[in-house]
């Protein structure tokens, strides 16, 4: 009697527990989404002053951002930056990944912490004085600056994802081409990068979406000239005051386009924890 | 002069026997071509990640006017610069222990791979991915006197004078916990995902429900995960500077310490103080960070995801 008792508010206790962790879960999906509702609706309308919806719509925002933000000059120093910053992460990340997934050698400890330094030091506090010998030798404001400060999460970042695709790649293909008389650079070109193919394109995407993103360093290192969208966005809002509202909020939504655009596109190839860490998907025995 | 000498040839001595017992060390651990390929990567950490660091760290011993310590004892001794550390800690604690107390049991809920995880980390990578930037934007309009949120609060007559939510301590703090919480989500799934579902079907062959088995399996194993989950958490708070200018107020309630470092480098042009600033910034940050890893040794330590078999 007692015991089914038990049972019965045990269940009740584990139903209501679970009801409110979904009621949490929805509560804040949400609230992000109207609050995403709200920048569009915003972007869209004619004048919108305290009522549910606004009174007319219209997309003159659009052109008016696209002319006041000069977005067309921002949305391709994006682009190169991105670029750059894939393209020389990928070069100097992906050798040394192979290099610490494959060999033990006095001072690894030493190396990895190196490279896991950046990822745990918030921007915030190694960009400042990164900022300052970037001004001295005359690098910060260009978009040399602002490539070279973006590496510095991003680098660390590709090696760490790339360390495990490394090491599931049978050692023997490796030492196959050698027989076969290849050299290193031979083998890593002719072997190792094809078989790598699925790694090096998540890697990509994942820095891509994480460079669009990142505000601190390219706050800190760029000039009038070599602002990325975020960091454009950060000053329109700064800003608020000067120009129409729905303006800032049509470039918000540019902004919002372009990294949702490159994030659908990027979930198609990675699972989603990988933007936060390292994910091993060991096969689970049965 | 002549002990000079003496000191020379010995020096040179000395340094010809180190180079010969490296390479013979080189020899003995294979040092191969491919160590090259880590060479690039490591001098570009060095170069731009630990070389700025140091140079930060002498530049603010090296101050505008005054002794050795005067960028610091200006900082303790300046109104609007020393309590920028208790604000960016009463901003950065809580939104920390919002964000992983509350990832926690709804990461441990979503552990086993359904169609719900799926779609629930898809949706929360969202958030993450637009930015600090854009969710202070957007809060700025939902939240604001005239937004959405505060219309409905009137319109049901939940709550009817006008809500204050934006230019403010909360409105900061729910920026970082819309940005955080994610992060916390993401992270604590990926620990508890990788913990080898065997351990918790033992448990459960043995009686135990599933609090039981999150009290005595996940709970430990998750321990060294958890301490990082909320180290990387409590780093990013910690930093927060965006929605602090954006949606705080940045010469009041929240002006937290990454405004000040600011402040002093792009606006006084103080790059000694504003370096001594950023070191302060880092140095509070380490104690946190060693203080949560040294309680995580309280805790089990070993393999999580459990042998073959």
């Amino acid at each position: 009697m007692t015991v089914a008792r038990d049972l019965n508010v045990k269940r009740w206790f584990d139903l209501a527990w679970g009801g409110f962790l979904w009621g949490i879960m929805i509560l804040f999906v949400v609230n992000v989404a109207l609050m995403i509702a709200a920048v569009a609706t915003s972007s869209f309308a004619r004048r919108w002053l305290g009522t549910w919806l606004p009174e007319g719509w219209t997309t003159r925002w659009y052109t008016a951002a696209w002319k006041e933000f000069q977005l067309d000059s921002i949305l391709f120093v994006t682009a190169e930056v991105v670029l750059a910053v894939v393209f020389l992460s990928l070069l100097i990340g992906v050798p040394a990944a192979y290099t610490l997934a494959r060999r033990n050698f006095p001072g690894k400890r030493a190396l990895l912490l190196l490279f896991l330094l950046p990822l745990m030091v918030p921007p915030m506090s190694y960009g400042i004085p990164l900022a300052t010998v970037l001004y001295k030798v005359q690098l910060a404001g260009t978009i040399y600056g602002v490539i070279l400060a973006n590496l510095i999460p991003a680098a660390p970042f590709v090696i760490l994802v790339m360390t495990p695709f490394i090491e599931q790649i049978d050692p023997n293909l490796e030492s196959a081409a050698r027989v076969f008389g290849a050299g290193t650079l031979r083998m890593f070109w002719y072997v190792l990068v094809p078989l790598l193919g699925p790694g090096i394109l998540a890697a990509s995407l994942l820095v891509l979406v994480r460079t669009i993103a990142m505000f601190e360093l390219t706050f800190l290192t760029s000039g009038a000239d070599s602002q990325t969208l975020v960091v454009a966005l950060y000053y329109a809002v700064f800003a608020a005051g000067v120009r129409a509202p729905q303006s800032v909020d049509a470039m918000a939504m540019v902004y919002m386009g372009v990294t949702l655009a490159w994030l659908l596109i990027a979930l198609k190839f990675v699972n989603p924890t990988q933007l936060v860490s390292r994910v091993k998907e060991s096969p689970q025995p049965a | 002069m002549t002990a000079a000498t003496h000191g020379n040839t010995r020096d040179a001595l000395n340094d010809a026997k180190r180079i010969n017992a490296a390479s013979q060390r080189a020899a003995r651990v294979g040092l191969d071509p491919a160590l090259w390929l880590v060479v690039p990567a490591a001098a570009f950490m060095l170069l731009l990640f630990i070389y700025p660091f140091l140079y930060g760290l002498a530049l603010s011993f090296a101050p505008k006017e005054g002794d050795w310590l005067a960028n610091y004892t200006h900082f303790f001794t300046t109104d609007n610069l020393w309590p920028t550390i208790a604000t960016t800690l009463k901003l950065a604690i809580p939104a920390t222990l919002i964000n992983v107390g509350v990832a926690l049991p709804i990461a441990f809920k979503m552990r086993t791979k359904t169609r719900y995880q799926r779609w629930l980390t898809t949706i929360l990578v969202i958030p993450i991915t637009l930015g600090t930037v854009l969710i202070a934007e957007g809060m700025l309009i939902y939240l604001g006197p005239k937004g959405w949120l505060s219309q409905f609060l009137q319109y049901f007559h939940l709550y009817d004078a006008p809500i204050r939510l934006t230019h403010n301590y909360w409105g900061v703090l729910l920026s970082l916990i819309v940005s955080g919480f994610p992060f916390a989500f993401l992270l604590i799934l990926s620990y508890i995902t990788g913990i080898d579902p065997v351990l918790a079907r033992a448990a459960s062959t043995l009686g135990a429900d599933s609090r039981a088995q999150f009290r005595h399996i996940y709970l430990p194993l998750l321990a060294p995960g958890l301490a990082m989950c909320f180290c990387l958490s409590f780093v990013q708070a910690f930093s927060v500077f965006p929605s602090a200018v954006l949606l705080g107020s940045p010469a009041g309630p929240t002006r937290v310490i990454s405004i000040a470092a600011y402040e002093a480098a792009f606006e006084v042009y103080d790059y000694s103080l504003a370096s001594a600033i950023a070191m302060i910034m880092g140095f509070v940050q380490l104690i946190i960070v060693a203080g949560v890893l040294g309680l995580r040794g309280v805790f089990y330590r070993g393999p999580v995801t459990g042998g073959k078999g």
